[in-house]
């Protein structure tokens, strides 16, 4: 019955990882493309958090948030540039995975990539390069707007680079990990917003990305340090703040292996949680 | 398009080898799709009650069916899109549940309902596809043959709906399918463009493409397929040529006459000298010579399925 006949010529149909991988790295660019043809999107993952560093800016622009160990006054701007690094972390990873997913389930592109020979890990190493690249022109965006427009200095010492270019990467990866198990979450493409941006506006609000961390009651503290976001958020700052702000986190000191910890966890459980409840398309019974 | 025709059209073999099967050396009545009791259930609904059909390579095999009958579970069953509640399934001698990427890069799929947001153009659309399958036609010879030359470089959500339709129909042809299902493909479509479609499916039979179509327009299945079958309440209720579904009896032409004001008719498959005889006594009033169309076939037996009892608690 499989006898191959004229018309069907033999053809070479590679199915190894290395064509996985090679198709994956084409949807990267492909993925980029549509991400910045979708204004709404482009709106609410990328431009977002430049919205918010420039209204905070501004509106506290006469605000005192700390002193560096020189007595020069930390700006608002300053103080809340690490802040909406990690919201553009959890903005580019989480809620433009987990809303494009959800969108693509409902409107049938993923019914139509499930019929063509595309591996969904092909797939997924599209929307994680999507992730990434976009996430590192945002917060490219953000510091120099930062540098630049409100004129907050940036760290001269490698190490704080160091520390922001391994919790960022580790963030947005853990980020988008959780997008896609979050992306199962709406029943349809329509309710995907509705559902998930409560979800990242809680998180942002309880994890000191709007909120100065140290002023939270200690036990909604405790209840952020659960999620990855506040661990985040304490990376970011950790990096661009002043060695003198680490007396005012819990324990009085940057704590950069809780963050690879929590991160990492969640990571992990991520990859497990998509893994288990990815699906092409909702089979019936 | 692009890939020599084989020999002739070799792939019509299979119309005179039937019942010689494998003993031809090599010709043999392949068939890239073999359904043996199938059966599909949603919770309290049977919407698929035990099919049994075969199509051949290279042929088109056209389903045809009103709404709710089953062919859209059927065709998706055959796409790997869902699972079976019973029987026997082969689509290019693998089951589709367990299809894996080189089975699909065999398939092209046209799909009944899409709804993409289509932020990519026409030709970034089918590069990005073609890059999908081993052995992918020529993306501008594709965006030709569905004659979307002019629109190329338009974003797909910029399309009309017919023109959307077209990239469905590109986008299904462009990995060089072997088997390609087309559900309900010219929807949509104006007259001109349903035409310049039936010309590209019959280009692509030419080349050996085996085609499953479902689809509304019975002049479409008369035009395009060789053989199909009738659902109707999950149960075919004809299979065959598609000049010869319903059987010779429901084809055989009827003469039509009005004798002394009352309307006669004749069922006769001699209707020449039939009329022949009837002139003879004078010039018929109002004399028509009718051959059931296939729709007419169709509509009876459609209608006779709904009417019969063993179709009650089908899915209306």
């Amino acid at each position: 019955m499989t006898a191959p006949t004229a018309s069907a010529p033999a053809r070479a149909t590679a199915t190894g990882p290395a064509r996985t991988v090679r198709l994956g790295l084409n949807r990267v660019g492909y993925e980029v493309r549509s991400y910045f043809r979708q204004g709404d999107t482009v709106f609410f993952t990328f431009l977002f958090p430049l919205v918010m560093l420039t209204i905070f800016s501004v509106a506290f622009s006469a605000g005192d948030f700390g002193r560096t160990p020189d007595g020069e006054v930390v700006t608002a701007a300053q103080y809340y540039l690490p802040a909406m690094l990690a919201a553009g972390a959890l903005l580019s990873g989480l809620q433009n995975m987990a809303t494009d997913i959800a969108m693509e389930r409902s409107d049938g592109t993923l019914k139509r990539l499930a019929g063509a020979p595309l591996s969904p890990v092909s797939y997924f190493i599209g929307k994680i390069g999507q992730v990434l690249v976009t996430a590192l022109l945002q917060a490219a965006v953000l510091i120099a707007v930062a540098a630049v427009a409100f004129q907050v200095p940036l760290p001269g010492d490698a190490d704080a680079w160091v520390t922001f270019a391994w919790v960022f990467l580790l963030g947005v990866t853990t980020c988008a990990i959780l997008g896609i198990g979050l992306s199962s979450l709406p029943r349809s493409g329509k309710s995907a917003t509705a559902v998930i941006i409560p979800i990242v506006l809680v998180l942002q609000f309880i994890s000191g990305v709007y909120i100065q961390f140290s002023m939270l009651p200690e036990w909604l503290q405790q209840l952020a340090n659960v999620f990855p976001l506040a661990w985040l958020a304490h990376g970011m700052r950790a990096a661009f703040l002043p060695e003198t702000f680490a007396t005012l986190e819990a324990g009085g000191e940057w704590n950069l292996a809780g963050i690879a910890i929590v991160c990492g966890i969640w990571l992990v459980a991520g990859l497990v949680l998509a893994r288990v409840t990815f699906r092409w398309i909702r089979k019936d019974g | 398009m692009g890939q020599p025709d084989g020999g002739g059209g070799n792939h019509r073999v299979g119309e005179v080898e039937e019942g010689i099967g494998e003993q031809s050396g090599g010709m043999t009545t392949e068939h890239v799709v073999e359904v043996r009791g199938l059966r599909k259930r949603y919770r309290e609904v049977e919407a698929v009650r035990g099919l049994d059909f075969d199509i051949r390579r290279g042929e088109t095999f056209a389903l045809l069916g009103p709404n709710g009958a089953g062919k859209s579970t059927t065709i998706e069953i055959l796409e790997g899109y869902r699972d079976r509640s019973a029987g026997e399934v082969r689509v290019l001698g693998t089951d589709p549940q367990h299809g894996g990427l080189a089975w699909k890069a065999r398939l092209g799929i046209v799909l009944q309902s899409t709804g993409e947001s289509g932020t990519a153009t026409v030709r970034e659309q089918l590069r990005h596809f073609a890059g999908l399958y081993p052995n992918p036609r020529d993306v501008d010879e594709v965006i030709a043959a569905v004659g979307l030359e002019e629109k190329a470089g338009t974003r797909i959500s910029k399309l009309s709906g017919g023109q959307q339709r077209r990239v469905d129909v590109a986008l299904g042809i462009i990995g060089r399918p072997e088997l390609l299902f087309l559900d309900e493909p010219t929807t949509g479509f104006d007259p001109e463009a349903r035409r310049q479609f039936w010309t590209l499916i019959r280009s692509l039979r030419d080349e050996g493409t085996s085609i499953l179509l479902t689809t509304h327009y019975l002049d479409e299945a008369q035009q395009l397929a060789d053989r199909g079958g009738i659902i109707a309440g999950g149960e075919l209720v004809a299979l065959g040529a598609i000049d010869e579904l319903g059987g010779a009896d429901a084809r055989v032409p009827i003469v039509r006459w009005v004798e002394n004001g009352v309307p006669r008719q004749e069922r006769t498959t001699e209707p020449g000298a039939f009329v022949a005889r009837l002139a003879a006594q004078g010039e018929p009033d109002r004399l028509e010579v009718i051959r059931p169309s296939l729709e007419d076939i169709y509509l009876e037996l459609v209608g006779e399925a709904a009417a019969s009892p063993a179709l009650e608690g089908s899915p209306a």
